[in-house]
This record gives structure tokens, C-alpha cells and sequence, in this order.
């Protein structure tokens, strides 16, 4: 048997693309997650302050997995779980491995990759220092600690201000740990500005921006010192300004990298500014009725984000199979000034019904600024904003009309001071 | 009982020594300091197979080298451990150094190398793409091949116990006392061992096991290297093995793909004080990446997953100390570059010198020379669909970046030397190796572990004795 739409990926974005492909009429739909329950990282994300977009209420991270899972018990969408994907083709053949059925290779009309993101680890920044227990990434801590049930640490530096890392310093301060410090390289924080607030400032933790942990030091195997230096604006260390701390750990939140090793590996052609598929307004690949959404494509902030996109992937995916591949010339979307990368990276104007979505990140702060669209020297469209941080995602509307009247082959989007 | 022969240390030589031992009608023991084998210079290094150009022609270095350069293809065909005789290159990027290869090429035609030839620019750039253009010439030597180092620190080891040989773990040799009959009382913190003869293989130790039973003859100046161990994306830069021209410093920095498809790129050489201490510095590193440059240009740092160091046992002697140092006592110490290349003919040597000092068992009828493996990532459709048959834990990815089944951790844990940390594991089976550095199966490795082990997550160890994972519980419900 042919799947219409093989989804992999069990977590957030996986369920709402499951979800949103069956509202719009696939029957046959698979769902192949790796753990043994559905939901993701959320279920270890046991904080609240998940769906106030989406649900308009706050719930915590398994409450907003279950209402998604519940959706998808009132469909006929299949769901294969402790099962791993070991390849995917551009011929939409998935290979997959479980205890319980052995080796599998699944086909499939369209499929929807929605594997999420890793943390950026110590080896990928390269602190020095002793190399002992105790140095954890802000994620794997967070697990032991909400589903394992177990405290990694009990005198803690936190490196990097990350959303996992500001949400572990309150976690591993409510369950009797000492954060000492958050450390930061850069000279703003990477999370939100509300995760600052109350996870860092409600419980008077220092947040040390432009630092860097600059060495560990263990005792018998594990952590039991670390010097933090300023930085110069060369991000070098700067003599004589270390902090020291006696601690017996220290949590990374350095960075999310999407988990792209099956995507690269079906030859889906990739953006090194994302670390993404390039993808087209419907969440569609380089490689035909393969589609991908959530963190898998960039990396997001809030997950009510990540349901809205992977939504829109799931339905596009449906159209791919009732429907066949949508015609159209390609506008090409550019980063522009103090833009980062935009997601889609491609707009076929045709395919967009009545405005496109584009999100981006800054790379550094605003205070009262303007989001430019142009094409070529002519601005096509602006957007005003109080507050703009590389910690938050941006999303602007390009509506169709605007779109239909471009005659170039590429927009920018770019950020400034209005 | 009173061992016919004790091996102090379990690292690459006091394993392969171990595994030839194994071989004869004969008790062997081994006693090592750490909670596990390989945990000093042998599971952090170039994880090299030299051809064996370097040493001076004459020295022990030279010969045994280049034996154990031939030796390692059959042997880590038999037992299992991943070996590829990928060739190296030595890059003159100046007149002088051309000159430099020029030499190294007579050295190794003296040693007994084969296959080398000194290629041009035209043929490096054939062969590795990726190098500088600033190459002029390079020796390329056929026969240099890349291993796991850990893996074949195991296999030895594993092996010999399969033999019959007795491996006691953390058991730190703190005194030797030489017998009335002749053989040695061997002194460790929980219980004292005896045995007829003594093997010293205590690598950065080794001077001071030497002075337990002997004068000092020669003294262990530790020298640390540092390295960069790169994401698969960059293995592409390199299809051989390498090398800058050896100057002072050392054999310079090399940068060479793994046998897991990594790149490695190091090391820098600094001498220090405390051979146990293998910290990474922003200089140590830094270097690494300058030098580097100079054969590979590109390589893109922010693809490192893991940065590690390891300790080199040079002494101040240019030459392996292999002797008879003692009545029954041997050493194999001092052993630095080219020690891993050199290990199984190390091995050879220390059952002649025992043989020297009138101790000539017979051989074994059938010994155990064969060790099996299995490793999914390796595997093709049909060997993977056959082992989830055969046992279906191997259908259930653990390490994904690695694509480890809990079968082959499960396998592993139950192997003939348990391991009881989580790198342990992963020298066995490969967990953790990839690039989220076990961000994600760490905490089912522990689980695993402890499950199998029958032990509390909490006793669980990321690595040596005192390495705690979990310091506590979370809180409980209060029930009343």
C-alpha cells in the first residue's frame, strides 16, 4: 500500500501537519515517531506558556502535545511510534526500523518531514577546560529532570540565555538548586524577553552578557570550578575581568541546530543560513511533494508558531496528492540589512492564495524600527516595529496583490531604525 | 594464587601483551589503575597506523612500527576492529621541506616501508582535492592506515580474558616487593597480587613502576596534544591521512578522516605536569586550527562536535624503553608515537624478553584469536533486517546521530569486559560518538545501564570513578 502522506516526526509540528493533511481529505496518513509516546520535546516542557496565540490560554507543554494528540484521535491518521526513520528518498520511499516490525520500507505520494532540532553542544564552541561530568546541555538536563526525575546538578552556571537555558535556571531553582550566573557571549540574550523576566529576574539571577565561560576545572570527574571572562567587542577575553565560581555544573543553551541529516541525505537542497530545506510558500522542498515544517526548517520561539506553519505544510501536501505540483515561476526572497534569513526562501506568486507568510530573525537589537521589502531600489512594503531581538521570530504578510505586481525576480527583506 | 605473569596497565600494550600472553598455557593478570581499559593515551590520539618513515632507521621505534603497521590489517580483520589502510601524506610546502621528505622517504625505504613515493603538486591535488595549493610535494606513504584506537585496546583485551586471563580494574599498583622464589608481591589499595613475572605497561606511569623495582634509567616528561574531532559533513577534506613536515614540536598537526567518518584535526605537542590532566586551553586549541590551516584551508569549525586531549608518555630517551629492567621484570614503557601503531609487535617482543628470562610456556591447542561484532551502522538492508530477527532490540535506535540499537548496547554491556559508565558504552558500541555528543541518549544509556546493571540511575557514571551523572532525586509527592 501507497501512503498518501508519510509525516516524520511525532511532535508538535509532526501532529498539526498529521492533522491539517487529514482535515483536508487525505485518508491515508502515517505518523513514524522515534519515541514512545507522541509529542516531542514538548513533553518534557512541563512549564507553562505554551498556545496563548493558538488556544488563547496558557497551558504547558504536554497539556498543549495532548490537545494536538487529541485531534489526531479523531482522525484516522496512523501512527507508528517507537520506530526509527532511517532513510528517505526523493522517490518517497521511507525506511524505517522497530523492535516490534523489523526493517520496513514504506512509500508514500507526499511526506512531510518534521524531525525538530538538537542543541548545539560544548564540542561545537569549544569551551576549554577539563572535560568531567557535570557539563550538560540546558535539554538533556531538563529531561532528567522532568521525566527522569533526577537533579543533574545542585550549584549551577548556565552558558548561553537560550529559552531552555532561562527555563532551566527557574526549574533548577524551584527544585533547590543554586543558579550562581547566566552567562552570555553575545550582548543581548537569545531568549525571550519574557523568559528573562521571569525565569532569570524573579529570582534574582544574574544574566552576565558579553561573558563566556573561559575554563572548567574538574575534581575527580566532575565539574568543580568555572572562570568566566568579559569579553572586548572582538568577543576575545578581557585580562583581569574573571569571575570565578564553585559549582558542580554547567548547563549549555548555545543554540538550536534543525536535524537535517535525513534531509541532506535525499539530496533535498539546503540553506546554510537556516540549516534548513530551502522552502518554497508552502513549506514544499527543493525535492518535489516533500514538505517541512517546524524546527526542522528554522528554528522557532514559540510553538503556536510552529502548529500555524506545519498546518499549512500539512494542506499543501494534501493539494500535492488530490491535486498534483503547483505551476508558477519562483520569486526568490533575500535576506536583506540585519536580517538573518527568511523562511520561505521562494514564493511561486501563482500558489499563494491571499498573502504569503515570511519569517525572519534580526541579527541585533531594535528599538523603533522598520521592516523593508524591496525589489531592487523600490520599496514595495513596510512594517513598523517598537522592539525587534535576534531572540524572537518575526513574521510579516506579503499580500498577493503586492506580489502579483513584482516584476523582478527577487525581493529583500532587511531591518533598520525608522 | 601466584600469576605466572602480571601486566601492570591496560592500555594498548598492556592489552596486546595481554592478548599474546593469552595465547600460551599460562596465568595472566592484568591490573589497571582506571575503572575501565584504554582510558589513558590509547583512547586519545591520532588513532593512527603509521608507516613507519619517522623513526630513525636502527631504533626500536623503526622496526617495531613497521611490524606492527603489517601485523594490524589481519589482526583487526580477525578481531573485529575497524581499520583502513587509507595511505598518508606528508605536505612540503617549502624547498626545505622538500628536503625534509626527501629524508623521511630514505629513512622509511631503510626501515622497510613500502609503497612510498614522493608525489608532485599535480598529483596532491588529485588526490586531496581539499589541500593547500601552497603544497609543492609530499611523501605519500601506501601502507599508513587509520583505526579506532579504543576498539583495538578492547579487542586485545577482551580477547585475553576470553583466553583466561584474570582483568582487575581499579586496582592502582602502589608498591612491588620483590619474592624470596623470585617472583614480585604487587601492591593495590583493596588486596595484594602475586606473580612469577612482571610486565610493566603503565604508560605515563611506567617511570614510576620502573622505580619500584629498578634504578632510574630513564624519566616520563608527559606532553599533552589537543584536538578537534569534526561532524561527518567534514570528513570530504580529507581522503588520507595528512601530515605537516616534523620539526621540533613533534610530527605537527595532522588532519586525517576516522574511521566513523569524522574528521580529526591536531594535535599541537606541549609538555606538562601531571600526565593524568588531559584539559583543552584557547591556545592549545587555537594553534590547532592555525596549523591546520596550512594543510586545509577550509575546514569549517563550526561543524566541531567534541574537542578532547590526550597525554603522550615521551621520555627524555628518543626510543621506546623496552628491556629487561629487572630479574622477571619487564618494561614496556615509554612508549609514545608510534606506540599504537607499534602495539602488537611490542607484544611479540615482550613474550621474547620473557622467554629471555627462561619463562617459555607452550602455546595454547586452540586459543581464541577471533572476536565478532556487530555494528548496525555497518550494516546492509539485509544484514539488518536478519539481526532485528535474530534479536529485535537491534530494531530500536538509541544513538541517533550514530544509528546505535539498543541491542548492540545491550550487547555490549554483557561483553567480556562490562562497562559501567556511559563512555564505556560508548567506546564499546559508539553511542554518543556523533554530533549531539549524547545530548539525546545520554539519558537512556543511563537508564539501560542501570536497568542491566541492575544499579540506581545515581551510581551511574558519565566516565572514571567519581564521575556522577545525577546528584539527587527531585522532589516527592508528600503522601500522608
Amino acid at each position: 500500500m501507497t501512503y498518501d502522506l508519510i509525516v516524520v516526526g511525532g511532535g508538535p509540528a509532526g501532529l498539526a501537519a498529521a492533522c491539517s493533511a487529514w482535515e483536508k481529505g487525505l485518508k491515508h496518513i502515517l505518523i513514524v515517531e522515534r519515541d514512545k509516546e507522541l509529542g516531542g520535546i514538548l513533553n518534557q516542557c512541563i512549564h507553562n506558556g505554551f498556545g496563548l496565540h493558538r488556544f488563547k490560554e496558557e497551558l504547558t507543554g504536554p497539556e498543549y502535545a495532548g490537545r494536538f494528540i487529541k485531534m489526531l484521535g479523531d482522525t484516522g491518521v496512523e501512527v507508528m511510534l517507537d520506530t526509527m526513520v532511517l532513510e528517505i528518498n526523493a522517490r518517497h520511499e521511507v525506511h524505517v526500523i522497530s523492535a516490534a516490525k523489523g526493517y520496513e520500507v514504506l512509500e508514500a505520494k507526499s511526506i512531510v518531514l518534521a524531525m525538530g532540532c538538537r542543541e548545539r553542544t560544548r564540542g561545537a564552541i569549544g569551551i576549554p577546560g577539563d572535560r568531567p561530568a557535570g557539563v550538560f546541555t540546558a535539554g538533556s538536563a531538563q529531561r532528567y529532570l522532568n521525566m527522569e526525575g533526577y537533579m543533574v546538578g545542585k550549584r549551577v552556571v548556565i552558558l548561553g540565555s537560550g529559552d531552555i537555558g532561562l527555563i532551566m535556571a527557574r526549574r533548577m531553582t524551584l527544585e533547590g538548586a543554586k543558579v550562581l550566573a547566566c552567562v552570555e557571549l553575545m550582548p543581548y540574550s537569545g531568549g525571550l524577553m519574557r523568559n528573562i523576566v521571569q525565569c532569570l529576574q524573579d529570582w534574582d539571577i544574574p544574566l552576565y552578557l558579553s561573558h563566556t565561560i573561559t575554563d572548567i576545572v574538574a575534581t575527580n570527574g566532575r565539574v568543580s570550578h568555572v572562570t568566566v571572562h568579559k569579553l572586548d567587542e572582538n568577543r576575545q577575553p578581557i585580562p583581569g575581568t574573571n569571575l570565578e565560581f564553585d559549582c558542580d555544573t554547567v548547563l549549555l543553551s548555545v543554540g538550536l541546530i534543525p536535524e537535517n541529516e535525513l534531509t541532506r541525505a535525499a539530496g533535498i537542497e539546503m540553506d546554510p543560513r537556516t540549516n534548513g530545506a530551502y522552502v518554497f510558500e508552502n513549506m514544499e522542498t527543493s525535492v518535489p511533494g516533500i514538505f517541512a515544517c517546524g524546527n526542522v526548517v528554522h528554528v522557532h520561539d514559540l510553538v503556536d508558531y510552529v502548529s500555524a506553519e506545519s498546518e499549512r505544510a500539512g494542506a499543501a501536501a494534501a493539494a500535492y496528492v488530490l491535486g498534483g505540483a503547483p505551476a508558477g515561476d519562483a520569486l526568490t526572497v533575500k535576506n536583506g540589512a540585519d536580517v538573518g534569513y527568511t523562511v520561505p526562501q521562494r514564493i511561486r506568486v501563482s500558489n499563494v492564495p491571499k498573502a504569503a507568510d515570511v519569517f525572519f530573525r534580526v541579527r541585533r537589537v531594535f528599538k523603533n524600527s522598520v521592516i523593508e521589502v524591496k525589489a531592487g531600489d523600490q520599496l514595495l512594503i513596510s512594517y513598523k516595529r517598537e522592539h525587534m531581538a535576534p531572540g524572537e521570530m518575526e513574521h510579516i504578510l506579503l499580500p498577493r496583490k503586492l506580489l502579483d505586481g513584482v516584476s523582478a525576480s527577487e525581493i529583500t527583506v532587511s531591518a533598520k531604525e525608522a | 594464587m601466584k600469576y605466572d605473569v602480571c601486566i601492570i596497565g591496560c592500555g594498548v600494550i598492556g592489552a596486546a601483551a595481554a592478548f599474546e600472553l593469552s595465547k600460551y598455557d599460562c596465568s595472566v593478570l592484568i591490573l589497571e589503575k582506571e575503572n575501565d581499559v584504554a582510558m589513558g593515551s590509547s583512547r586519545a590520539n591520532s588513532a593512527i597506523i603509521h608507516a613507519g618513515y619517522d623513526p630513525k632507521p636502527g631504533t626500536l621505534m623503526a622496526r617495531l612500527n613497521v611490524e606492527g603497521n603489517a601485523m594490524a590489517e589481519q589482526l583487526c580483520k580477525d578481531l573485529s576492529v575497524p581499520f583502513a589502510r587509507i595511505g598518508s601524506l606528508v605536505l612540503a610546502f617549502s624547498e626545505e621541506e622538500e628536503a625534509t621528505i626527501r629524508m623521511l622517504y630514505d629513512r622509511g625505504v631503510a626501515n622497510g616501508v613500502p609503497g612510498l613515493r614522493i608525489i608532485d603538486a599535480a598529483e596532491i591535488r588529485e588526490m586531496e582535492p581539499q589541500v593547500s595549493k601552497e603544497a609543492r610535494a609530499a611523501l605519500y606513504a601506501p601502507s599508513a592506515g587509520i583505526i579506532t584506537p579504543w576498539e583495538y585496546t578492547l579487542a586485545f583485551a577482551e580477547t585475553a580474558v576470553r583466553n583466561g586471563a584474570k582483568l582487575v580494574l581499579n586496582a592502582p599498583v602502589t608498591g612491588i616487593r620483590a619474592l624470596s622464589d623470585g617472583g614480585y608481591k604487587l601492591a593495590t589499595p583493596k588486596v595484594d597480587f602475586e606473580a612469577a613475572y612482571v610486565i610493566n605497561a603503565a604508560g605515563v606511569h611506567s617511570g614510576e613502576i620502573h622505580e619500584m623495582v629498578a634504578a632510574k634509567t630513564f624519566t616520563v616528561m608527559p606532553n599533552r596534544g589537543e584536538y578537534y574531532v569534526m561532524d561527518k559533513a567534514e570528513c570530504f577534506r580529507a581522503n588520507h591521512v595528512l601530515f605537516q613536515c616534523p620539526n621540533q614540536d613533534g610530527k605537527g598537526v595532522l588532519v586525517t578522516p576516522t574511521m566513523d567518518h569524522n574528521l580529526l584535526v591536531g594535535p599541537n605537542a606541549v609538555g606538562v605536569e601531571d600526565g593524568d590532566r588531559v584539559n583543552n586551553t584557547a591556545e592549545g586549541m587555537a594553534f590547532v586550527r592555525e596549523k591546520a590551516s596550512k594543510s586545509v584551508p577550509g575546514i569549517n569549525y563550526r561543524n566541531a562536535i567534541r574537542n578532547f586531549a590526550g597525554i603522550r608518555a615521551n621520555t627524555d630517551k628518543d626510543e621506546f624503553q623496552i628491556s629487561i629492567a629487572a630479574d622477571r621484570f619487564i618494561d614496556l614503557a615509554g612508549i609514545k608515537s608510534p606506540g599504537l601503531s607499534s602495539a602488537p609487535a611490542i607484544a611479540l617482543e615482550a613474550v621474547r624478553l620473557l622467554n629471555q628470562c627462561g619463562f617459555a610456556p607452550d602455546k595454547k591447542a586452540h586459543p581464541i584469536t577471533t572476536r565478532e561484532k556487530k555494528r548496525f551502522r555497518y550494516m546492509n538492508d539485509e544484514e539488518r533486517r536478519e539481526a532485528i530477527r535474530e534479536n529485535p532490540l537491534y530494531g530500536r535506535v538509541i544513538c541517533r546521530c550514530e544509528t546505535v540499537t539498543e541491542g548492540e548496547i545491550v550487547d555490549a554491556i554483557h561483553s567480556p569486559i562490562p562497562p559501567c559508565s556511559v563512555d564505556g558504552v560508548k567506546r564499546r558500541a559508539g553511542s554518543g560518538m556523533g554530533r549531539c555528543q549524547g545530548g539525546f541518549c545520554g539519558p537512556r544509556i543511563v537508564d539501560i545501564l542501570a536497568r542491566e546493571l541492575k544499579l540506581d540511575p545515581m551510581e551511574i557514571t558519565q566516565d572514571g570513578v567519581g564521575s556522577q551523572l545525577l546528584l539527587a532525586e527531585t522532589k516527592r509527592e508528600v503522601t500522608e
